[in-house]
C-alpha cells in the first residue's frame, strides 16, 4: 500500500479541531460501513459456531458446523466443482486474453473497434448473458447442436441437460464472457513494456517468438500474476450464473459453493451451517490474497 | 481493411510470410470477434421473432415475419416499465449516496493529520478482502432486525457505504500534493472548501470511473436483489429477467426481449464513456 505522508506533531488544540473536522467528513460513510461491512464481517464469523436457524434462538456449537460440513456431501460436492469450475477456466481465460492482446497490440487497423468488440460481455448482465446462452446450449433446438449435427455430429452434447457436459457449458460461457476483460489488463501491461527491449532484442537476433519468451512474458510477469488473483477470487465467488442456467444441476453436477451457501441460508434457513461455509470461502479468498500481497511486494522491491 | 493492411506493410520489406501472417492475424481477430458478437445478434433477432421461429436453422437473422409484440408484452404484461424504474432509482440513489460518502470519507483518510486516522483506515481496508458472498447472511440479519427485509432501501444502506470506493479515492487523492491544500487553508479556506473547491475539481476523472463502475454493477447486481427482495413490483429488472425464465419458460421471443432491455443501458453507458471503462479495469493491474 501507499506510504503515508509524515505527520508534524501537530499541537494539542491543532489535533483536537483536526479530529473533529475528520469525523464529520468520515461520519456519514463510516456509520455505514460498520453497520453493514463491518460488524457483519465479524459476526460471520461469530455465525458459523452457532446453529442458528433464522428464528430460534442462537446458540454456540462449537465447532460442529465445521465437522458436519466435512461428511456432507453437499458440501464437498459443491466445493470440488467450484475447483473444477476454476482451474477450467482460469487458465484459458489468461491464454486467450494474452493472445488476444497481442494481436490487438501488433499494429493492426481498428483495434480500438476489436477491443471493445471483446469487452462487452464482460460488462454485460450475467443474467441476460446466461438466459442467451441457456438458448444456445438448448439440447434439442439450440443453434449450437443445430450447427453441430449440421457438420456432422451425430450426437452433439446434452450441455446444460447433461451431467457430464454441464458444468463445461457453463464454464465455457465465462471464458467467452472474461476474456476481454483480462485482455485490457493484459493491454495495459503491454503498453507498459519498454520499446528499446524488443530493439536490443533485435539487435541480439532473437526472433518473435524468442521475444516473446524472453522479453514480452517475463515483463508481464508482474499482470499475469494479478490477473491469476483476480480470476481464481472471481471464479471462487461464481453464483448467477448457477442459478439461472442449471439451479445447481442436473443433480449436483454445477452445485457451486456460493450456489450452496445461498441454499443453505436462505432456502432452508441453516444460517449458522451456511455461515460455516462461507468461513471456507473466506479462507480461499484469504490464502489468494496473503499470496497477492506477499508476491506483489516482491515484485514491487 | 486487410487491403490497407496491406499496403501498410509495404513499408518494411513485403515478403510472403509477411503477408500470411498479417493475413492470419485479421482473420483471428475477425473470428474472435464474430464469436463475441453473434450470442448478441441471435438476442437481438430472436426478440423480434415469434415463438415458433427462435430456433429456426438455419438461423434466419433477419426475422420474417419481423414482430415487435415480444417488447410491448414485456413492457405491457410482465411489468417492465415499473422493474425498469426501480432498477433506475436504485442505481442512481446507490451511486449517488457512494459518491458523496465516499469522497468525504477518503478527504479526512489522505489530507487530514488525526490520531485515530491509519486505525480505522486499516479497518476498512481489512474489509476489502472480505467478498459480499461472505457477509451476505449477517448482513441480511441485520437488515432484518431494521425491520427493512424486501424494501429498497434496504439494497441501498448495503451498497451506498462501499469501502472500496474510499479506498479508491484516497488513493486519488494521496497524489494531489498536499501544499495545494495548505496554501488554501492558508488563504482561509476551512476543511469542506479545500474538499469542494481544490480536491473535488482535481478528482474528477476517478470519480468519473467510480460512477460508471458502481451504476453498472448496481444495474447487473442480482444476489442482493435476490436475497432481498419478494414482492415482485419491487424486483430490479435482473430479478424480473430471472422470474421470466422460470414462470414463461416457453415464452422465447419475449425472453429475449427482456434480455434486449437489460442490456440496453449498459451498452449506451459504455459507448459513451469507453475510456472510463478501461482505465478504471486497469486501475489496479500496473504499477508505477
Amino acid at each position: 500500500m501507499s506510504k503515508k505522508p509524515p505527520a508534524p506533531m501537530p499541537s494539542k488544540a491543532i489535533t483536537r479541531r483536526n479530529r473533529r473536522n475528520a469525523y464529520l467528513f468520515l461520519l456519514p460513510n463510516f456509520l455505514g460501513f460498520l453497520v453493514f461491512t463491518f460488524i457483519p464481517v465479524i459476526f460471520a464469523f461469530a455465525l458459523s459456531f452457532t446453529n442458528w436457524q433464522g428464528s430460534n434462538k442462537m446458540d454456540f456449537i462449537g465447532i460442529d458446523n465445521f465437522i458436519r460440513m466435512f461428511g456432507d456431501s453437499d458440501f464437498t460436492i459443491s466445493f470440488i466443482n467450484t475447483v473444477i469450475y476454476t482451474v477450467g477456466t482460469v487458465p484459458f481465460i489468461m491464454l486467450f486474453a494474452l493472445l488476444l492482446s497481442m494481436l490487438i497490440n501488433s499494429g493492426i487497423k481498428g483495434a480500438p473497434i476489436f477491443r471493445a468488440l471483446h469487452f462487452f460481455p464482460h460488462i454485460s448482465s450475467i443474467v441476460a448473458i446466461s438466459v442467451v446462452w441457456q438458448f444456445l446450449y438448448n439440447n434439442s433446438q439450440g443453434p449450437i447442436n443445430m450447427f453441430l449435427r449440421s457438420i456432422g455430429i451425430q450426437n452433439p452434447p446434452g450441455w446444460l441437460s447433461s451431467a457430464t457436459w454441464a458444468l463445461p457449458a457453463v464454464m465455457i460461457m465465462i471464458i467467452w464472457k472474461y476474456i476481454g476483460y483480462y485482455m485490457i489488463n493484459y493491454l495495459a501491461g503491454l503498453q507498459a513494456i519498454p520499446k528499446d527491449l524488443y530493439e536490443a532484442a533485435t539487435i541480439d537476433g532473437a526472433n518473435g517468438i524468442e521475444q516473446f519468451f524472453y522479453v514480452t512474458l517475463p515483463q508481464l510477469k508482474p499482470t499475469t500474476f494479478y490477473v491469476l488473483i483476480m480470476a481464481v477470487i472471481e471464479s471462487f465467488k461464481v453464483f448467477t450464473p448457477i442459478h439461472v442456467m442449471t439451479q445447481g444441476g442436473p443433480g449436483r453436477a454445477t452445485s457451486v459453493l456460493v450456489y450452496q451457501i445461498y441454499r443453505d441460508a436462505f432456502v432452508n434457513f441453516e444460517m449458522g451451517y451456511a455461515s460455516a461455509m462461507s468461513m471456507a470461502l473466506f479462507v480461499v479468498i484469504f490464502v489468494v490474497t496473503l499470496i497477492q500481497f506477499k508476491l506483489q511486494n516482491k515484485y514491487e522491491n | 481493411m486487410a487491403t490497407k493492411a496491406l499496403q501498410d506493410i509495404n513499408k518494411k520489406p513485403l515478403t510472403p510470410q509477411r503477408v500470411v501472417i498479417t493475413i492470419l492475424k485479421y482473420l483471428v481477430i475477425l473470428c474472435t470477434s464474430a464469436m463475441m458478437v453473434l450470442p448478441f445478434l441471435w438476442m437481438i433477432s430472436a426478440s423480434f421473432k415469434d415463438n415458433l421461429d427462435v430456433f429456426e436453422f438455419p438461423i434466419k437473422w433477419i426475422p420474417d415475419p419481423f414482430v415487435t409484440e415480444n417488447y410491448t408484452y414485456i413492457w405491457e404484461q410482465a411489468n417492465y416499465i415499473v422493474l425498469f424504474a426501480n432498477t433506475i432509482k436504485l442505481t442512481l440513489i446507490i451511486t449517488l449516496l457512494q459518491l458523496i460518502t465516499c469522497s468525504l470519507a477518503a478527504y479526512a483518510f489522505s489530507k487530514i493529520i488525526f490520531p485515530e486516522r491509519d486505525k480505522l483506515f486499516l479497518a476498512y481496508l481489512a474489509t476489502l478482502m472480505v467478498p459480499f458472498q461472505v457477509i451476505m447472511i449477517p448482513q441480511f440479519i441485520i437488515i432484518r432486525n431494521l425491520g427493512l427485509s424486501d424494501s429498497h432501501l434496504a439494497l441501498i444502506l448495503i451498497q451506498a457505504f462501499s469501502p472500496m470506493g474510499v479506498f479508491l479515492l484516497r488513493q486519488f487523492y494521496l497524489t494531489i500534493p498536499n501544499e495545494l491544500s495548505e496554501a488554501a487553508r492558508i488563504d482561509g479556506l476551512n476543511e469542506f472548501g479545500i474538499y469542494s473547491r481544490i480536491i473535488l475539481p482535481l478528482a474528477k476523472p476517478t470519480l468519473a470511473s467510480l460512477t460508471i463502475f458502481t451504476s453498472v454493477t448496481v444495474w447487473n447486481d442480482f444476489l442482493s436483489p435476490l436475497i432481498y427482495l419478494s414482492s415482485s413490483d419491487k424486483f430490479t429488472i435482473q430479478l424480473g429477467l430471472r422470474n421470466l425464465i422460470s414462470e414463461n419458460s416457453a415464452e422465447y421471443g419475449a425472453i429475449m426481449a427482456a434480455s434486449v432491455i437489460s442490456l440496453i443501458p449498459i451498452l449506451i453507458v459504455f459507448l459513451s464513456c469507453q475510456k472510463f471503462f478501461v482505465e478504471g479495469t486497469t486501475a489496479g493491474s500496473v504499477k508505477g
